[in-house]
């Protein structure tokens, strides 16, 4: 089965691109990007702010399951309705620097549009620590659940 | 070890200094996970191993992939509903 949401991110490259087809039409698909109570509901986060305008901000804080917040925050620097975002984008209270995002929507048919996330990081190491992180969550998790599997059957 | 032959717990139990069912749990485990994968051979079940499985699991860009997939995945639901109530 072919994947619908592909990660290209070439080694030794300070950047990846996320690449994603939705049976949705482009202004749907822009729009869940502008809305905060959509953007809340599949980013799984709260929106404190959300300014969707050119030179407009915004700031998402998210409760992790140990009941941990993180917040997230950035800047728009484009916004050009059903067509593309350019925004940066920084993790608040860690090492990771701030990270600049294009996003452009396109329309395929009337029915379907197509997302592409290109992603800058500051270094190639930045890059690389930011796609390993939930990979070290997944770990931590499924050591959790081993951990948690075992205990019972003790 | 089942990297290069498949083997039965039994085999597999006789390498650790481990009690056999904790041995049989770890597998049942594994084998739940897909790494492992069972084969009936008399009245022996026989453990190899998934290659494919553990390729994938090694290749650490698929946890950050998974995580905007299903984000993806909510959209366009969130979407489709949002449309029809329009």
């Amino acid at each position: 089965m072919e994947l619908k949401t592909k990660i290209f991110a070439e080694d030794n490259k300070q950047e990846i691109v996320i690449t994603r087809e939705f049976d949705l039409p482009v202004d749907l698909l822009f729009k869940a990007h502008t809305k905060p109570e959509i953007v809340e509901q599949w980013m799984g986060t709260k929106v404190l702010k959300l300014d969707s305008k050119k030179h407009g901000s915004y700031r998402f804080v998210t409760t992790d399951p140990k009941g941990n917040q993180h917040g997230f925050n950035g800047t728009i620097h484009e916004f050009v309705p059903d067509q593309k975002i350019t925004r940066t984008f920084e993790m608040e209270n860690t090492a990771f620097p701030v990270q600049l995002e294009f996003l452009e929507f396109e329309k395929i048919t009337d029915d379907t549009s197509k997302l592409t996330m290109h992603i800058i990081y500051k270094s190639v190491a930045d890059r690389d620590n930011m796609l390993k992180l939930p990979f070290a969550q997944g770990i931590n998790m499924a050591h959790n659940r081993l951990q948690d599997v075992f205990n019972k059957l003790k | 070890m089942v990297a290069s032959q498949s083997m039965s717990a039994g085999a597999i139990a006789s390498n650790f200094d481990t009690a056999r069912p904790t041995v049989s749990k770890h597998l049942h485990i594994l084998t739940e996970c897909k790494l492992l994968r069972q084969e009936q051979n008399g009245r022996e079940i026989y453990y190899h191993i998934n290659a494919k499985k553990m390729k994938e699991v090694a290749d650490f860009i698929e946890p950050f992939r998974k995580i905007w997939d299903d984000r993806f995945n909510i959209l366009e639901s969130v979407m489709k509903t949002y449309k029809s109530k329009k």
